[in-house]
This record gives C-alpha cells, sequence and structure tokens, in this order.
C-alpha cells in the first residue's frame, strides 16, 4: 500500500532513495512542483475515497478498543459480520478506538450512503439483528439505541441530537481525542488525509529544533504526566546539552489505578502520538525514541507496531526523512507492569535492562539520562498534543485553558459516576461541570461525597468544593494534584478511611523497596488504617495501645515519608491519607474513638441488631450464630447481645424477615 | 568554586561536590547508611537528609550538589526528627537481637539508633521472616537482618564485578538476595567478603570457625599449628584500639603461645616458597613462549572468578597453590611426618585477612585423606579468639616464629599489599635468569592504591611487559582488554580485593582508605628496614628445597606445592 511513494506522474521525483522534502505537503494539496490537473485530480480521489465521501455501500464503524472490547465488541462485531453473510448485505467493517463513553459501550456506528454517520450505544451481540435490520434494511434510526450522530458526513437524521450537542461530548474540547473512536486507527491514509504529518514535514522543512522548542514552549503546553513541568522548557534543556546521541521517551507506562487516558489514544490515534514523537525528537536532537508502555496494553501495543511499520515503510521514519538529513527510529520497550515505572528514572533504569528503580535527581534526564544521555521524557497525552500546536500554532493551543494552564486536559472518570469513560475539556473547567454534567452525576439517586483525583498519589476534593476549577494551579493551591488526569468518584456510601487504606494497599505493594521511608513507611502507614478498621471484639489490650499509637504516629509519619522519600511515588504516598483525613477527619474520628464506620463499608466495625417488630422468631439466625450471640425464645422476637457477636453476619444473611439491622 | 553557608558557617565548595562532602570538610559528620566513598550516591537511605533554609525542603546531602548561596542546616529539628523516624522505621522491621548479633558494637544501625534518642518502639508490626542463608563456606547472610541499603549489591557489582546478590521483591517484600533466591555456594559469589566489609548491620558475616580452633587446642591428642598472613599483624591492632599501621607480628606470635597453639609460622614464608616456584614458572614460560600473560594465583576469589567467568583463560593461571595452601601442604605432608607426627592428628589453622580462603581450604585438590588446612580464621575471628582468652595483647612481650619456617624475607611479607607478588616475583625471577639481584629491589611502579598499575622489567635485554590490577572489577575489564588484545602482558598480578589483602573481605570492620594506606606503609617500611629481602637468599627456604623438595618446579615440587583448576558452573 504505497501512498506517499506513489508517484502522480513523471514529473514527481519523490522516491525511497531521493525523498522530496514536500512529499506530505504534495500529497494534501499537490501537486506542488508542477501543473497538472490530471494530479490535482489523482489526489482528491483519493483523498474523498479515504475520508468516504460519495460511499457506494454502508460502512460500520465498530468501537474495538479495549473498553468495547470489554464490554463485548468482539461478539458485536461477529454478529454484525454473520447478519451481513447471511443476507449477502455489501457493507464495509471497520474497527475504531473508543469515542470515550465507556459506560454505553460497545459502541457501533453506521454510515449509510449520503447520511450522516450515526453513533449507537450498548449494541450487544443480541441487539445487533435489529439494529441492522433497522438500518441496513428499512433504512431507519431506531431512536432508543441512537446516540448521536455527526456533521458534515451526509444529510443528517431527524431526532438524532448532533454530537455537538450531546451532553457529554458536546462541553468537550477534543483536540488530543479528535480521532479516537472515529478514525480507522490502522490506516495511515486516513491520518494522512486528514493533515497528518503535516506538522512534522513541516517542522523538518522549515523549523530549526531551536525555533520548534520556541513554538512549544510559547504555547505553554505543560507535562500531562503529573509534574505539569512545562514541555518545552523541558526540551530546550535535553536541546543545550551538548551530547554525541539524545533520546526521547514516551511513557506509556499509565500506572494509576482509573487512568486510561493514555491507552485510549494510542488504540485510537496510534499515528498522531508517533508524529508528536517524532517532533520531539527532532527539537531535542534525539535519533532514537523509546515508547515505553505497560505489557497489559497488548492491544495498544499492536497498533502501535502496525502504525511504526507503517510509518516506516512510507519513509516518515528512517534515515534522511523527507531528505532533512533527520533520521529517527521509534522503539518499542514493554514494561511488565510496575507502577514505580512510570516514574522517569526508574523508567530509565528499566530501558537500561536493570530493575526499575529510581535514582536521585539531580541530575536531570534532560541533562543525564537514558544511557547517561540527556534524554526528554514526555506522556503520551502531552506528545499527542504536539502536532496540534505545530500545526495551528502556540495561540490555538492558549485559546483553550488559562493562562498558566492552556490547552486541554483528558480525564478518565470512573467509580460512582453514570457516564464512566474519557472525557477532553479545557483546562480550568469547573469540576462540578465534568461530573455532573458531562459525567451525567451520580447514579441511584445516591449523594456525592468526593472525587479522587491524580490516582494514588493525588489527592481528594469533597462535596462543597466542586465549583474548584481543574489546571495545575488551582489543584496544587488545593493540596491536591493534577497526576495523570484519573478521577475516581465516590458517593455517600464510600468509606473514606477505606479509599485511603485501598490506595495505601496498592502504594505499599507497588513501592519499589529501595528507600527506607517509602518501603517501611507506607507498609506501617497500611498497618496503621488495618488496626482502626479491623474488629475490636478479640483485639487484646496491646493491641488497642499499639492501634492509638499508630494514630498518633499517622499524620508525623505521613509527614516524613512525604518530605524525605526518593522519588515522586514516595513523595506522594501519604496524599490519599493526608487528604482524606483533612477533608474526613470526622470519619477517621468514628472509627477511632466510637469503632463505627459511618459509610458502612469496615465489615469488623458493624454492629447488628434485631427489629423486634420484624422478627417473627423463628429461631434460624440463632441456630447459625457461631457463638450463640443470638437469644430469645421460639415465636418471640430476638435480641443479639453485642459483647457476644463477632460480626460475622450470619443472622442477616439467612433471615427471611430482613429483621437484622446493621449498625 | 562556589560559597554555601552550612549551620551558619560559610563552605566552598568544587562544581559538582555534594552537600555532604562539603559539610565534611568542616568536620560535620551527617549520618548515612548507603553512601560509599568513590561510588555515584544512589540516596537510598535517606538518613542523610538536611534541610534547605531557604525552602523549608528535606534534602539528600549525598546525592545533592552543593550550589552557590544555599543555607543548609545539616541538623536542624525538622532533619533530626526525619532521621529519627527513618531509624525507627528500620527497626519497627529489624529483629531485637543485638545482644546476640554478631554486628553488635560494629553495627551503624545500632549506632545511630543510640545516637539519635530512640528510647522505643514507636513503630510495630508486621516482620518479613527470611531464613538464613548457610550456603556458603565462608558468608552467612542473615536477610531478616538486612536495611536495603544496597551497599553489598553494588560493592559487588561495581567494585567486583561479579553481581551474585542484587534486589529481589517490591515494597515491603523487597530483599537482596541471590539469583533465583538459591543459595550463596551456587551463586557466582566468589566469597571475597567485601559485602561484608561494606555491611552496616549484622546482616552479612563470615562463617565462624572459633569454636573449631577451640576445640581442637583443648584436645591434648592434636597437635595445632597456626600461620598467620602477611596482612594480618598490620591490621590485628586496630581490633585492640592500638595505632592503625602497628605491626604487632612479635605480640601475636606471643598470643598464638598463651592460647596454646603449638607452632607459630608466618605464611610469608610460604610466600616465599611460592616466589620461588612462580618466578620459576615465569621462567619456564619466557623460555617457552607462553602462555601469557602468566596470572598469579595467590587470590582465592580471582581464582574462582576465573573458573566462573573466563575458563578460558585458567591456562594463563599459574599452577602454584596460594602461600596458605603451599603452608598447609608443608606442614602436613612434610613437617608432621619429619616430627613423627600422624597428619591426621594435626590440626592446622590458618589465620586470614580473607573470607575466600575458607572456601580455598575446603576445595576439594587442597589434601587427601585430611586437609591441607583444616580451619581459617578471619583478622575478626582472631582478635574475638584472643578476647575470650582474656589475653591483653598490647601487654604481651614480642617472640619469635618457631622453626623451621620462621624465617621470611620481606618480599614475602609485601604479599600482603596489591603489587608485593609482583614485587617479590621479580625480585626472584631476575636473579633466576641472571643470576644477579636487582640493583633497586623496589618498584615504585606496582606500589600504591591506583586500580591499574603497569611496568616494563628489563631483564638482560629481555623486555617483560607486567600489570598488577586489584579489585575483581578492574581485574574483568583488564581481562577482557587482554582478551581482546588491546593490551599485552607477560605477567599480571591479581588480587581480589582494592589494594589487596591489607583490605580483605577478613580484615577489621570500620576499616577505611587511610586505614588501608596505614598498613600499605607499613609493610613498605618492613621492607625498607630488612635485611633479607628476596625470597631466594631465605636460609629456610634454602633448606627447605636442599632436604625435601629439590629445585623449584621439581616433580616433588609439582606434587606438592601446585595445583589445577576447573570450569564452574554458576548462576551468573
Amino acid at each position: 500500500m504505497p501512498i506517499i511513494l506513489d508517484r502522480c506522474c513523471e514529473k514527481c521525483s519523490h522516491s525511497q532513495a531521493e525523498p522530496c522534502p514536500m512529499a506530505i505537503e504534495c500529497l494534501l494539496d499537490g501537486p506542488l512542483c508542477h501543473e497538472s490537473p490530471a494530479c490535482s485530480e489523482a489526489r482528491n480521489t483519493w483523498k474523498s475515497k479515504v475520508q468516504r465521501s460519495g460511499l457506494s455501500q454502508p460502512v460500520i464503524f465498530a468501537g474495538a478498543g479495549t473498553c468495547g472490547l470489554g464490554a463485548g465488541a468482539g461478539s458485536t462485531i461477529q454478529a454484525i459480520r454473520e447478519f451481513l453473510d447471511t443476507r449477502s448485505i455489501p457493507c464495509t467493517i471497520v474497527e475504531v478506538g473508543c469515542i470515550g463513553l465507556c459506560a454505553v459501550e460497545p459502541i457501533v456506528d453506521i454510515m449509510l450512503p449520503g447520511r450522516a454517520r450515526v453513533s449507537f450505544a450498548g449494541v450487544t451481540h443480541d441487539r445487533v439483528c435489529a439494529l441492522l435490520e433497522s438500518m441496513l434494511e428499512r433504512g431507519e434510526v431506531p431512536e432508543d439505541m441512537a446516540l448521536c450522530q455527526f456533521t458534515g458526513t451526509g444529510e443528517t437524521w431527524k431526532g438524532v441530537p448532533l454530537f455537538s450537542e450531546h451532553p457529554f461530548f458536546g462541553p468537550q474540547t477534543r483536540w488530543v481525542l479528535e480521532n479516537c473512536g472515529t478514525m480507522n486507527p490502522e490506516s495511515l491514509e486516513e491520518y494522512l488525509a486528514a493533515g497528518g504529518y503535516r506538522a512534522f514535514a513541516v517542522t523538518l522543512r522549515t523549523r530549526t529544533p531551536e525555533s520548534t522548542c520556541d513554538i512549544v514552549e510559547e504555547s505553554g503546553l505543560r507535562g500531562r504526566g503529573g509534574g505539569g513541568f512545562p514541555a518545552g522548557r523541558k526540551w530546550r534543556f535535553a536541546l543545550n546539552t551538548p551530547s554525541g546521541s539524545k533520546y526521547v521517551i514516551c511513557n506509556a507506562d499509565e500506572g494509576d489505578p482509573g487512568a486510561f487516558m493514555d491507552r485510549a489514544v494510542i488504540e485510537g490515534d496510534p499515528h498522531k502520538l508517533i508524529e508528536g514523537i517524532a517532533i520531539a525528537s527532532y527539537a531535542v536532537g534525539a535519533n532514537k525514541a523509546y515508547i515505553y508502555i505497560r505489557a497489559e496494553y497488548p492491544l495498544a501495543i499492536q497498533r502501535l507496531r502496525k502504525a511504526l511499520e507503517q510509518a516506516e515503510n512510507q519513509g516518515i521514519l528512517g534515515t534522511n526523512i523527507f531528505d532533512s538529513g533527520f533520521d529517527l527510529n521509534i522503539v518499542i520497550k514493554m514494561g511488565a507492569g510496575a507502577f514505580v515505572c512510570g516514574e522517569e528514572t526508574a523508567l530509565i533504569h528499566s530501558i537500561e535492562g536493570h530493575r526499575g528503580m529510581p535514582s536521585p535527581k539531580p541530575p536531570f534526564p534532560a541533562v543525564s539520562g537514558l544511557f547517561g544521555k540527556p534524554t526528554v521524557i514526555n506522556n503520551v497525552e502531552t506528545l499527542a498534543n504536539v502536532p496540534g500546536i505545530l500545526n495551528n500554532g502556540p495561540g490555538w493551543f492558549r485559546s483553550a485553558g488559562t493562562e498558566n494552564s492552556p490547552g486541554t486536559k483528558v480525564f478518565a472518570l470512573s467509580g460512582k459516576i453514570t457516564n464512566t469513560g474519557l472525557i477532553e475539556v479545557a483546562m480550568g473547567t469547573p469540576i462540578h461541570d465534568i461530573l455532573f454534567s458531562m459525567g451525567g452525576g451520580i447514579p441511584d439517586g445516591k449523594a456525592f461525597k468526593a472525587v479522587q483525583i491524580g490516582g494514588p498519589s493525588g489527592g481528594c476534593i469533597p462535596d462543597g468544593h466542586t465549583d474548584l476549577r481543574i489546571d495545575y494551579e488551582s489543584l496544587g493551591e488545593f493540596g491536591a494534584m493534577m497526576g495523570s488526569g484519573g478521577l475516581v468518584v465516590m458517593d455517600e456510601d464510600t468509606c473514606m478511611v477505606d479509599v485511603a487504606k485501598f490506595f495505601m494497599d496498592f502504594i505499599q505493594r507497588e513501592s519499589c523497596g529501595k528507600c527506607i521511608p517509602c518501603r517501611e513507611g507506607t507498609r506501617r502507614l497500611l498497618e496503621i488504617l488495618n488496626a482502626i478498621t479491623r474488629g475490636y471484639r478479640d483485639e487484646t489490650p496491646e493491641q488497642a495501645l499499639e492501634r492509638f499509637r499508630g494514630i498518633v504516629n499517622l499524620e508525623r509519619l505521613g509527614q516524613v515519608i512525604r518530605k524525605t522519600s526518593l522519588c515522586g511515588l514516595g513523595q506522594t504516598a501519604p496524599n490519599p491519607v493526608l487528604s482524606t483525613l483533612r477533608w474526613f477527619r470526622d470519619e477517621y474520628e468514628a472509627h477511632i474513638f466510637e469503632r463505627k464506620c459511618p459509610a458502612g463499608v469496615c465489615t469488623g466495625l458493624l454492629t447488628f441488631s434485631i427489629d423486634e417488630d420484624a422478627c417473627r422468631g423463628c429461631t434460624l439466625c440463632a441456630g447459625k450464630c457461631p457463638t450463640g450471640a443470638v437469644k430469645g425464645a421460639r415465636k418471640s422476637p430476638h435480641y443479639i447481645v453485642t459483647s457476644e457477636c463477632i460480626g460475622c453476619g450470619a443472622c442477616l444473611e439467612v433471615c427471611p424477615f430482613d429483621a437484622v439491622r446493621v449498625h | 568554586m562556589m560559597k554555601l553557608t552550612i549551620n551558619g558557617k560559610t563552605v566552598e565548595a568544587r562544581n559538582g561536590e555534594t552537600i555532604l562532602e562539603a559539610a565534611r570538610k568542616i568536620g560535620l559528620d551527617i549520618p548515612t547508611l548507603c553512601h560509599m566513598e568513590g561510588l555515584a550516591p544512589t540516596g537510598t537511605c535517606r538518613v542523610c537528609v538536611v534541610e534547605d533554609r531557604k525552602t523549608g525542603k528535606l534534602i539528600p546531602s549525598c546525592s545533592y550538589p552543593a550550589a552557590e548561596g544555599m543555607e543548609i542546616a545539616t541538623h536542624s529539628n525538622q532533619a533530626v526528627a526525619a532521621r529519627k523516624t527513618i531509624i525507627e522505621l528500620l527497626l519497627a522491621s529489624h529483629p531485637d537481637d543485638c545482644l546476640y548479633c554478631p554486628g553488635n558494637g560494629t553495627c551503624v544501625l545500632q549506632r545511630y539508633a543510640q545516637e539519635l534518642g530512640v528510647r522505643q518502639r514507636s513503630y510495630s508490626g508486621a516482620r518479613n521472616r527470611i531464613n538464613l542463608d548457610v550456603s556458603s563456606p565462608s558468608i552467612i547472610r542473615d536477610p531478616e537482618k538486612c536495611i536495603l541499603c544496597g551497599r553489598c549489591v553494588r560493592v559487588c557489582s561495581e567494585v567486583q564485578g561479579v553481581s551474585a546478590i542484587d534486589f529481589t521483591g517490591r515494597g515491603s517484600g523487597a530483599q537482596v538476595a541471590c539469583a533465583f533466591d538459591e543459595g550463596l555456594n551456587i551463586s557466582s559469589c566468589v566469597n571475597c567478603g567485601q559485602c561484608v566489609m561494606v555491611c552496616p548491620t549484622g546482616s552479612l558475616t563470615e562463617r565462624r570457625d572459633v569454636e573449631r580452633v577451640m576445640k581442637a587446642l583443648d584436645d591434648p591428642e592434636v597437635t595445632v599449628v597456626v600461620q598467620h598472613a602477611p596482612a594480618v599483624s598490620v591490621s590485628l591492632a586496630e581490633e585492640f584500639g592500638l595505632k592503625p599501621g602497628s605491626d604487632i607480628v612479635d605480640k601475636m606470635n606471643a598470643a598464638f603461645r598463651r592460647m596454646g597453639f603449638d607452632s607459630v609460622f608466618p605464611t610469608s614464608f610460604s610466600a616465599d616458597l611460592t616466589v620461588m616456584e612462580e618466578a620459576n614458572e615465569l621462567v619456564q614460560r619466557v623460555r617457552n613462549g607462553g602462555p601469557f600473560p602468566m596470572f598469579t594465583s595467590c587470590s582465592p576469589g580471582w581464582i574462582k572468578f576465573l573458573e566462573e567467568f573466563h575458563p578460558e583463560m585458567l591456562g594463563n593461571a599459574s599452577t602454584c597453590k596460594s602461600p596458605q595452601q603451599m603452608m598447609g601442604a608443608v606442614i602436613k605432608r612434610l613437617w608432621a611426618p619429619a616430627n613423627n607426627l600422624d597428619p591426621r592428628k594435626v590440626f592446622s589453622v590458618s589465620i586470614m585477612p580473607c573470607t575466600a580462603k575458607k572456601f580455598e581450604a575446603a576445595r576439594p585438590e587442597m589434601g587427601g585423606d585430611t586437609q591441607d588446612v583444616d580451619a581459617v580464621l578471619t583478622t575478626r575471628e582472631l582478635a574475638e579468639l584472643i578476647r575470650i582468652f582474656g589475653i591483653d595483647i598490647a601487654m604481651l612481650e614480642g617472640e619469635p616464629a618457631d622453626s623451621p619456617f620462621g624465617d621470611r624475607s620481606s618480599a614475602g611479607k609485601l604479599f600482603g599489599a596489591s603489587g608485593g607478588v609482583m614485587e617479590a616475583a621479580a625480585r626472584t625471577a631476575f636473579h633466576m635468569l641472571t643470576g644477579e639481584n636487582l640493583a633497586e629491589l623496589k618498584l615504585d611502579e606496582v606500589r600504591g592504591l591506583d586500580e591499574v598499575k603497569e611496568t616494563t622489567l628489563l631483564i638482560n635485554g629481555l623486555e617483560l611487559r607486567v600489570a598488577v590490577v586489584s579489585g575483581l572489577g578492574n581485574a574483568g575489564r583488564l581481562l577482557k582488554d587482554i582478551i581482546a588484545g588491546k593490551r599485552t602482558y607477560h605477567f599480571v598480578e591479581v588480587m581480589s580485593c582494592p589494594g589487596g589483602c591489607i583490605n580483605g573481605g577478613g580484615q577489621p570492620y570500620l576499616t577505611n582508605p587511610e586505614r588501608v594506606r596505614a598498613r600499605m606503609q607499613t609493610l613498605y617500611e618492613i621492607d625498607r628496614n630488612a635485611s633479607l629481602r628476596v625470597a631466594h637468599e631465605n636460609p629456610s627456604i634454602k633448606a627447605l628445597y636442599r632436604d625435601f623438595l629439590e629445585e623449584p618446579g621439581s616433580e616433588r615440587a609439582h606434587h606438592l606445592l601446585h595445583t589445577e583448576y576447573t570450569a564452574r558452573e554458576v548462576l551468573r
């Protein structure tokens, strides 16, 4: 499938051996070096074919990202094929990445010739038949399944909301995710036809590395991986450090529980990332770049591999790219799934073949990184922003977001929220809008309690503060952090001590074990949390004393871990405790002093009683009680002697009259 | 140069110097558990954090470069409290058995806990239970006492190039272990004991043989003979609070007798014997055209290193046994029969600055019906034995060693330092080839603590290219260059430990570069002041050849004093 290498006529001199600097622009706007209506026409034909204008047969787009496949997209696609085969309907099926509304996957889009492309939600395999019969055979949109339709793709349908008006999609500013879920991620042609690699080609032809760094610096793009360090400045450090070889590393080791932005970008639009890496490499003078991606992302790796191969075959990567004299080789390096390998220096050691353990900074990687050479490490979302900035200029980038946090940010919504999935919004958007307008609020009419932002290293934002605008400064002032952009929503049924315990458990298991405060401190923090949520019935006086001593030490220990740990993982490790302690001290106190879990989550602290009015005296519970704590005569209301109860909950399970109450 | 203030005092620092280095220049001791002089900082222990007064942040002084205008408080309340918490955290997962611990008294963790005023157990909870590794003939590992400072891992990989141990596991389950959690015995460990020297706790120690020696001393049926290595008499003094670098060989002889050893011989005697055999082997190789380079074989860690990593080069190693094993063979196979003693009733003890010697003594090639050397004690174990016997060594009157192996040349004594074997062998090889002694016996080019030293010896128009290397990491790199043809030599001296036996893995804890230098200077001083400075003029050596061994390289000598090596399959 040669595209760029296809010559329109004898006058085109572009070839693998002697590449033309204008090849990409020529493909889109050409021919540039000669006048020829036939050659122009050939380009237009190619473009409209790739962009599916003037379809002769329907196209079905199936959301086949990891989230879609998890929701059953595999069976859906199979059911679609069977349907088309048995009825001999000529139709193209395109597998696309995730469009972001993971809650209603599998999502299938259908585009009939001349009509607008429509998205359908919840298309499980058993609903395929009804959908396709309606669309392909009757030409009717089943409105109960329709999500929205895309303008500019043909005549719109009545009764189907436009993408831009949809409550989930409408308020978003989709720059990084622009192609995710709509474009075929395995097609280089589609990416090229949409203007892909133009930013890279123009940069190679017209800009110096310095001016490229200038543009990125002017745009104000900040690292989207957590720290928020200005990307352009980081590049310039590396550019200005003299060295025979330099490296660019794309950090795709997305490890926060509840974060899946990078995966979606790679699965949905791998070429955008590759273009970003290529521009960054040129800007710092790196001829080799690594994509460090966790092995748990097999689909993303597969799509990246394919995209890299396509780019190499077309001379977009390799030696003397577009006759610029610039060489670039991009290598995929799979990580074994250690959370700490998301930390720059640990990631570098992992690539070097060593154990993934961080080392002290300074020296910073931009000065001495991979194999001791200047190395720029940016995360996926940061790099995916780069082509847009180079295409449209820093001013365009600053048109969204705030003064100090320009651009957009992708967030992964998960937990107790209606619309779980990915959204991309302008920086500075209030949390309230994200959760309650786009996110659709809390399901089942429950009350919102807090949202954890930034994964285990982040902090929580409680109810009453949802007017907080999400940007680096506001979050920092609030004592939270952007992190990579995971938003885990919690409702009234969530116990905040339990949440802190969950994150502490995660962190202490994922600590690399190198520095003492993180290795030993997180373990003790977790033990203290375990002690205050554990059942107290068999607690010895010594254990009770230990528990209290732990509580006394909790904050001090957290502060020492924060202030003395070696890397970002350790320095932020106590955040879940410190942050929940700050906003939900009353819940901690209820656990500690009253030995009660207000949310009813910590089972060890539950007490049971029997509702006299509901109890019929059937004796089932008394028979099941392993300690004989349930007393009472047959046919008269029973009661539980709390001091004998071990809180196992057996009575609750067996009661046929729902008479057992939990407190 | 830049200026910063530390605890209110202005300090000048060079570019690249760390805060720790700057602070040490003005006499401030900042505690650290992981810092290693000469190696890049890893920032592991965080005990060295100091307060940056301008930001209020705690920064690790061992890795943070000093910068112009910094205001540092090394012992602010915040820094000291953080340090104390870190020590308390370590203690929370540390066994409570200081009284039973081999590290008691030398343990750095114990010292810091004392100094920082840890008087109660602030944190308690689960502790890792990990089995002892007693598989090695030389080194015992107690992973429960390990604080994961990483010093052993670094010395093993970065200094020695062996990498027998590394970190495994994550979080609080992290530990230092051998590959596949196997024992040290089947790892690539060469038993050099450098890990023992750098361990700040009692997690790494030598295998203790003190009881076996005491049992033999107490047995009236058994004749106990002891030999002591040249590097022991110049370091033992430190164990008893005497000045580093003091040579107390005569007092040591007396102490041995007070403890009940029947005969006391210096290993320097058999070092002279090694010189004779090794110089002869070199001369033979020169005459036969190789194989070159010939490597010395005195250092058992180096021999195991070769057997593991470069078995293809084993033919280049001298076939000479080490001085310890030559002495062992001579005692059991010549001296015992000559004195009408059953070798099985002779218990041969050697005092070595080395843990690998324990492994060497146990090698199957080194004995027959009974091992040539029955027990090897390190310098530390000797000090322990002397304390058990209640001997105040400073009070003892010096005594000479026993005959017939009590005489030594100062060449044999030089074996204790890197370059010493080369110097001793060169003196005798020159004599063997020319019939004359070198005009200047001292070979300055191979002296000192440099990692690799090289020179060319001119003997009768023959140019002999020689090199001296210490530290197995350096040796490994040199060996690679030799294999690749980048360097060519006739003779290479290799000692496993940086600086040689004076810095061996069996030397007193708290050995530091100054002490190593003092020990080395003492050896040079002994050589300078000696009247007998070449092995071939040692009258006892001459007598040994006359009465038993005929001449260097004879069949008799070969049988008794030479050995062979085999390739080893290990995890590496």
